[in-house]
């Protein structure tokens, strides 16, 4: 081997620990954007898996009742390469203990074996049997919410019929990866469930002979969507077509798109700041292991080594450390977004996983980290070649200290140690810079995550305590008159009721669309508060609309614009608003108007579909008693349930990932913290080592270690803290998606406590290193460099 | 630039011829003169030993020829090339091919063996004795494997000596070789000096302090602020370790 070489590994070895605190804070970095951009690519190809595997439509569309031989004029549409009709209807499950009863589903299965679209796999129990109407298949999500299972019975209500259906098994679908009951914001398996039934009973109970209520379509490669949509529209509209939507509209689909898309939202916007942060290190810490490298590099080139062999001796050496974190990092990256696939999986209902890695993620994790080691020691390298080889050799010349008589005369009063430290301070002001930078990049990281963690609660508290002041929301089967709300009212328990409609629209604006919904609100809210940004009540205007913010940039509209407003309800009006105002909303993308306006719009004088109630808590139970016997009631939601959902979805779904990133944070920020320390401690073992010999104390000694670092982290701190408020904003961003938004607040608590970790990490990584001192043999640290 | 092919040497050969050399650091009122117009010939196979007080010029002199750092003014011709005209490129292969160093504070690579410092020049010098000869010429051979930090001072001044020899150069410079060492350690490393240039040919420039060390020499040359104050010629040079210090 050749001798530099073998000095290149003993170099190694000597700064092992260093090497090994750089490497893992770049490994980290790299971990994160290997493992979120692997999860992202593992659930998009898991979930195609999943749809293609059990036959999921391409298009669906719900229709009152059409007869049967429309299927084959249907399939004979260009770019249509499967169909099937079935049976689909709404059914209350009543179940001992739940108050009201839970909402549901009932769906056909054809007689003749396994449907040609839509299939459903089998999780417990067996299929039904044609020749027993009463078995069904139920599913599984919902089941284990209520438990219940193979040989349980279950009561029904299915077109104003009771009925007493036998559960045979249980099953998982593609199209209820997320069952939403109409009306709920967030998905939640207790309060919708599925039914599978055979075609011939399902169409006795729902009148369906030789019809069906929902056609499925399945779609060639270079099928066009929407020309098949506006033809099925066409053929279904004598029969009650209640308009073909694309997968991407389907409520499960939608909500896992969504759900991807904040994931892969927030891998995009989260791991390169990270990554950022650790490459910056990278960058800070080789430019100073290099910088101590100068009068090897000048003895190097006495002896003629050439410029290029001393660099590639350096870059040996550096980039060995950058690419060991690195594909490190990767490797760890890639195992760990496996594991983190199989949390999700659960999470998303995936009965299987087609694991993904993202050799991209990979490959740029390991260009960046090398590309800032490389610029690390090619930016002291440079300034090293630029001196003759006796320059480099002398240690930098000293710097001109006849200014500094003054000072002398300041520092009089100090004893040597706190001299020292403040010398070293002031007369190597771009190492401590360096240091204070770096320190700095790792407290904004950890800053802004624990600044985060906030958002998260505001967004919770914001939603559920200030905007929404109702207790419970009632949503009715069918849109009701305005006298519901007085029946509700006289409710004993009931405090006060707002009325509000709701209606399915298409918004768009030019070519971006949004399907969303219009929700009719009393002209000044009291329960369901639109608030603007400076948290002010909106007044609902008849006139124009008031979009949230969220809502608004998706559609890229401005107050003044005016806004086409495709009602999918009742006779289905095409209206041309103006956006009139703007909501802070931090949950879904409503859209508000005035009750008594939508109405209007509508035809329909005088009608409520959701009211919000506020009641008296001692009286909770009475008041659900009521409800439950009130016949239009569909569904009640109680905001408790609803914030427990909200928050359950944002600790498992794409927000679970800022406990993770919260965990990086802190290791990246102690990786700094500790290699600060332990280059500090290199830079000048010889001094202390001379120290120590000439009779100060282990403590004085590790006083003037200490000291150094206590500055570094006093300046880091408050600019660590400025730095991560304006980083905050970036992975606020990051973690925003369509179903809810994080703000980036300030609180003065968070960045304290991340200041204060910071001033922890320091004194206890300068007691480590100290101890190395203690058990360096003095004698030998004098001879030679640490 | 081709530099001359190494020859035998032929004693009386100018290897060096330097005319006007000056060297400034700062400018203005606060410029240093460190040298100030050097006018020198050295012949092939001299040992040349400089004196003069600290600060004199005596470093930058051998810095500048030895090509470690460049003048202000004047000529330096090592061989009938200009050292003052080479690009950097051509001062490293000058310093590789036909010089060796020996510093004050031996710079020693602390990572690195006695014997693996040696190597570190026969690697890349064009005609290299095997390393182990040349620590055995510095008495060197039994402790190879040592790292500096086992080593005492003397003999890691030896190790830098066997580095320096290493790779047969035709010039040695050596600034202030016995500067930290006792008297006894210097005499043997003077000793080591000597017979480099009895066995070699290598000419040998020696910076010191102790005025005795002048014995060794063909020339002694006097430094006076930046400029050569006398040169003397000994009639016969004496064994180092017969001079009393
Ligand atoms: N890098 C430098 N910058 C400024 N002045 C220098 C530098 N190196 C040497 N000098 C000055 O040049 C003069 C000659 O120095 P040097 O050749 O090292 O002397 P010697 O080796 O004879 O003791 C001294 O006055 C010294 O202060
Ligand atoms: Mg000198």
């Amino acid at each position: 081997m050749a001798p530099l070489d073998r000095k290149l590994m003993r170099d190694l070895w000597r700064i092992r620990s260093q090497a090994a605190a750089i490497g893992a804070v770049i490994a980290v970095g790299v971990l994160l954007l290997v493992m979120m951009t692997g999860l992202v690519a593992t659930l998009d190809e898991t979930r195609r898996a999943y749809y293609e595997r059990y036959r999921l439509a391409d298009i669906f569309a719900p229709v009152t009742r059409a007869p049967d031989h429309l299927l084959p004029t249907v399939a004979a549409l260009p770019g249509v390469a499967g169909v099937e009709g079935r049976v689909q209807g709404a059914a209350l499950v009543d179940l001992p203990g739940v108050a009201l009863p839970v909402q549901a589903v009932a769906l056909s299965l054809p007689a003749d074996g396994a449907p040609r679209l839509n299939a459903v796999r089998l999780t417990a129990g067996r299929m039904i049997a044609p020749s027993h109407p009463d078995e069904i298949l139920l599913l599984d999500g919902f089941a284990a919410a209520h438990g219940l299972g193979p040989g349980d019975m279950l009561q029904v209500t299915m077109n104003g019929a009771r009925k007493r259906l036998r559960i045979v098994g249980l099953a998982q679908s593609p199209e209820f990866l997320f069952s939403t009951a109409p009306g709920e914001l967030v998905p939640d398996d207790a309060r919708f469930g599925a039914i599978w039934m055979g075609r011939p009973a399902l169409a006795a109970a729902y009148d369906m002979d030789g019809a069906f209520s929902e056609l499925l379509i399945g779609t060639g490669r270079t099928a066009s969507e929407p020309a098949i949509i506006a033809a099925v529209d066409r053929l279904l509209a004598p029969f009650g077509g209640q308009g073909a939507y694309g997968r991407a509209d389907h409520a499960s689909d939608r909500f896992v798109t969504e759900e991807i898309n904040g994931l892969r939202q927030s891998s995009r916007g989260v791991p390169p700041i990270f990554l950022a942060v650790a490459a910056f290190l990278l960058y800070i810490v080789i430019a100073r292991i290099v910088q101590s490298e100068r009068e090897q590099i000048g003895l190097l080139k006495a002896f003629g080594y050439t410029s290029r062999e001393i660099s590639g001796h350096y870059m040996k050496l550096v980039l060995v450390i950058a690419t060991a974190g690195a594909v490190l990092g990767g490797a760890l990256g890639i195992l760990s977004g496996r594991a983190l696939s199989g949390v999700y999986l659960i999470y998303y209902k995936f009965p299987f996983l087609v694991f993904q890695i993202s050799p991209g993620a990979l490959f740029i994790g390991i260009l960046v980290s090398v590309a800032a080691a490389s610029a690390g020691a090619m930016f002291v390298l440079r300034q090293v070649y630029g001196l003759t080889a006796a320059a480099a050799m002398r240690p930098p010349a000293p710097e001109d200290f006849s200014r500094s008589a003054r000072i002398g005369r300041l520092t009089g009063w100090m004893d040597q140690p706190t001299r020292m430290v403040w010398r070293r301070i002031t007369r190597q002001p771009w190492r401590i810079a360096g240091a204070v930078l770096g320190v700095a990049a790792g407290m904004a990281l950890s800053a802004a995550m624990t600044s985060i963690m906030s958002g998260f609660d505001r967004t919770i508290d914001l939603s559920f305590d200030v905007m929404d002041r109702s207790d419970m929301a009632v949503s009715f089967k069918a849109p009701l008159s305005d006298k519901t709300v007085l029946e509700l009212q006289r409710i004993p328990g009931v405090l006060a009721v707002e009325p509000a409609r709701i209606v399915p629209a298409i918004l768009s604006n030019g070519t971006r669309t949004y399907r969303g919904a219009v929700s009719g609100l009393v002209a000044t809210p009291d329960m369901n508060r639109p608030l603007d940004a400076a948290m002010r009540p909106i007044h609902i205007r008849g006139d124009g609309l008031v979009l949230s913010a969220g809502l608004a940039d998706l559609l890229d509209i401005r107050p003044g614009d005016r806004l086409t407003v495709d009602v999918r309800e009742g006779r289905q009006p095409v209206l041309e608003l103006p956006v009139a105002g703007i909501a802070e909303t931090l949950l879904g993308a409503p859209a508000y108007l005035r009750i008594d306006a939508l109405n209007r719009a509508l035809g329909e004088g005088g009608r409520v579909s959701t009211a919000y109630l506020q009641i008296d808590e001692a009286a909770a139970a009475a008041v659900h008693a009521a409800l439950k016997a009130m016949p239009g009631v569909a569904g009640v939601s109680v905001k408790a349930e609803a914030r427990d959902a909200m928050q359950e979805m944002m600790d498992s779904g794409a927000g679970a990932t800022r406990y993770i990133m919260l965990l990086i944070a802190a290791i990246i920020t102690f990786g700094i913290v500790y290699n600060t320390a332990s280059i500090a401690y290199a830079e000048r073992s010889r001094d202390l080592a001379s120290l120590r010999v000439i009779g100060f104390s282990r403590a004085e000694v590790g006083f003037v270690l200490l000291g150094e670092l206590g500055v570094i982290a006093l300046l880091a701190v408050p600019l660590g803290a400025a730095a991560g408020y304006l980083m905050s904003f970036g992975i606020a961003a990051g973690y925003s998606n369509d179903l809810y938004q994080i703000p980036a607040v300030f609180t003065p608590a968070n960045y304290g406590a991340a200041g204060l970790a910071v001033l922890l990490a320091t004194l206890a990584s300068g007691l480590i290193v100290n101890r190395r001192l203690a058990a360096a043999d003095l004698v030998a640290s004098l001879k030679t460099r640490e | 630039m081709p530099l001359a092919a190494k020859a035998a040497p032929e004693p009386g050969q100018p290897i060096y011829t330097v005319r006007g050399l000056t060297k400034v650091y700062g400018s203005g009122p606060a410029a240093v003169h460190a040298l100030a117009g050097v006018d020198l010939d050295v012949a092939e196979g001299e040992i040349i030993v400089l004196l003069g007080p600290s600060g004199s010029g005596k470093s930058t002199l051998l810095n500048i020829i030895g090509g470690l750092d460049r003048c202000t003014d004047g000529t330096a011709r090592f061989q009938g090339a200009e050292l003052t005209d080479m690009s950097d490129a051509a001062l490293t292969r000058y310093r590789r091919d036909h010089v060796g160093f020996v510093f004050q504070f031996y710079n020693l690579m602390p990572s690195l063996t006695a014997r693996e410092n040696v190597e570190l020049v026969t690697e890349i010098a064009p005609d290299p004795m095997p390393a182990g000869d040349a620590l055995a010429m510095v008495g060197l051979d039994a402790r190879m494997d040592h790292f500096p930090a086992q080593m005492s001072g003397g003999e890691q001044q030896r190790v830098a000596i066997a580095r320096a020899i290493a790779k047969q150069p035709r010039v040695l410079f050596c600034d202030e070789p016995t500067g930290a060492l006792d008297s006894k350690t210097g005499k043997a490393v003077l000793s080591v000096l000597r017979d480099v240039n009895e066995q070699t040919g290598a000419t040998v420039l020696i910076v010191t302090h102790a005025a005795a060390t002048a014995a060794m020499a063909d020339r002694v040359i006097h430094f006076k602020d930046g400029r050569i104050e006398r040169i003397d010629r000994n009639a016969t040079r004496r064994d180092p370790a017969e001079i009393d210090w």
